[in-house]
């Protein structure tokens, strides 16, 4: 179907199969009874069956839990708290504020982008291996040709959320998944090329959620809101503060690097 | 309190300050570029010539200027029916706040059908292609490429109308205008047909538009800045305006649901 046919083919309504509100009587949420099926669902548990349509064990769930609870940092100078920081500070909404700090988290050099990369790359090691190629040879041609996402952390290479979330894998088994061991065996590669190349959380996030049965696509939209918690309080203490007063800058805090002083001349 | 010397700085090419003397973080005197922008500029340098000095860093020639004012007006309203201005609409007609509304605009807008992304492909597939048809039937004879990466698969070429049946009326308008203003533009116009013929689809307005920027001398990335910033007027005024309309003369749509665990099959 060509040209306009397929807008007007849609026109009109809306056709769906994730859900719909029936005002005074009920809500369909994929299929199910919202109030009457789901209601007593943990939220976490609803958001990615809402993503995905397929549930998490209790396991995983209590393990997805640890993961964003575990990168839950409220400090204000990391960019994306900041931005809700500012919002505070400048007297904005919190929506505003939290959601724009949530949309600079998908983020090239932290954040959405290499979660996805990292993604990406463990399914594609996973299925390079399985077709009988060796992964050293794989991981570092790869590290050769370009940034390999997942490894590598700007101002301290270790991640110190790595063993907590891991210990807590361990005691839920869920330790042993394909990806997450590919993940640690990549790392152990690429120490021997580079000893700066340590797996980061993007690496452990994104190789547990695959284990968890994502799809790339499906896990950038799960982990949009990871950073929410941490997010908050910034916002929070940022409001309870004479205005104006977070990470205030003086003219001289400018090092202006361009032109000279020159005249507009009217034309 | 701390007078320790601050080392956090802000460095910039574009933006000057002199303190004024009382106190520092006072702002005395600010220059774009280096003209002084209160002292200097205001009453002589018009909008699109501030625009174009703020991200080219030099002032536009009169021809430039004129280029860029055609290219302001052709975008400052996509209409109603554009899902960025339909998106700010959503915002504006229940009451929500301002900056959201605009942030609803831009979050749409900034897509890769019809947004901002699809002028940053645009200007990419002009920078590659200039004026060289061969090379453009090469880049339209290849499907869209798209990697694993937070913006979604592109599903038609860029500058193309996906849902179109031949250009329309304003899209041609814009090229005759535009055509007189640079031997590229007026390449454009004449070699529509033959552009369409290889996209297997008309030409949409962001074609023109991605040429425009590019003869301007943007970059792909302040093209994509410039296109957001451009279309933000409609999508606030119709956002004021449905707010005046309120909710019940804005369309909500009847809901056709697929999956209903109660049987019915629309409400």
């Amino acid at each position: 179907m060509s040209g306009y046919r397929l807008l007007a083919e849609a026109h009109g309504r809306l056709r769906t199969r994730v859900g719909a509100a029936f005002p005074g009587t009920r809500a369909v949420f994929r299929g199910q009874d919202l109030h009457a099926e789901l209601g007593d669902l943990d939220y976490l548990d609803l958001y990615h069956y809402g993503i995905t349509g397929r549930r998490l064990s209790a396991a995983q769930l209590r393990l997805l839990h640890a993961i964003w609870v575990n990168t839950s940092y409220p400090d204000a100078r990391l960019w994306n708290n900041r931005v809700a920081a500012l919002a505070a500070s400048a007297r904005s909404p919190v929506s505003l504020g939290m959601t724009a700090a949530m949309a600079v988290s998908d983020a090239m050099v932290y954040g959405g982008q290499p979660g996805l990369w990292a993604m990406a790359f463990f399914k594609r090691m996973v299925a390079a291996v399985d077709a009988g190629a060796s992964l050293a040879d794989c991981v570092l041609a790869e590290a050769r040709d370009h940034t390999v996402y997942g490894y590598g952390r700007p101002i301290n290479s270790t991640d110190e959320r790595i063993p907590w979330v891991m210990a807590k894998a361990r005691q839920l088994g869920l330790d042993q998944g394909r990806h997450i061991l590919i993940a640690f065996e990549i790392e152990r590669i690429l120490l021997t090329y580079r000893p700066q190349l340590k797996m980061n959380y993007a690496a452990l996030h994104a190789a547990f959620a695959a284990d968890m049965g994502l799809s790339v696509p499906e896990y950038h939209v799960l982990r949009m809101p990871v950073f929410m918690a941490g997010i908050a309080p910034c916002y929070v203490e940022a409001s309870e503060a004479v205005e104006g007063t977070l990470l205030p800058l003086k003219c001289d805090d400018i090092c202006y690097e361009g032109r000279e002083k020159r005249t507009w001349v009217a034309e | 309190m701390s007078a320790a010397p601050s080392k956090e700085l802000v460095h910039t090419r574009i933006w000057q300050e002199e303190a004024e003397p009382d106190n520092p973080f006072a702002t005395r005197v600010a220059r774009c570029h280096g003209y002084d922008v209160y002292g200097d500029m205001l009453g002589k340098a018009s909008w699109i010539e501030m625009l174009y000095l703020l991200f080219r860093g030099e002032r536009p020639s009169a021809q430039q200027v004129a280029l860029l004012e055609t290219l302001a007006v052709a975008l400052a309203n996509p209409g109603p029916r554009a899902p960025m201005v339909h998106a700010a609409m959503c915002g504006g007609v229940a009451g929500s706040t301002a900056a959201a509304s605009l942030m609803a605009a831009l979050a749409v807008g900034a897509g890769q059908n019809g947004g901002a992304r699809e002028v940053w492909l645009a200007m990419q597939a002009w920078e590659a292609c200039g004026t060289d048809l061969a090379l453009w039937h090469g880049h339209l004879s290849r499907p869209p490429q798209s990697g694993v990466d937070i913006w979604p698969e592109m599903a038609h070429p860029a500058g193309f109308a996906p849902h179109g049946e031949q250009a329309t009326l304003p899209v041609l308008q814009l090229l005759a205008h535009l055509a007189r203003h640079a031997p590229e533009l007026a390449w454009l116009q004449q070699q529509r047909i033959a552009l369409e013929a290889a996209a297997g689809l008309p030409m949409g307005m962001l074609l023109p538009v991605a040429a425009t920027l590019h003869v301007l001398g943007f970059t792909a990335e302040q093209g994509e800045m410039l296109v957001l910033l451009l279309r933000l007027p409609g999508a606030a005024v119709h956002a004021l305006e449905q707010w005046r309309y309120g909710f019940k003369r804005f369309p909500f749509f009847p809901v056709e649901l697929t999956d209903d665990p109660a049987g019915k099959v629309s409400a």
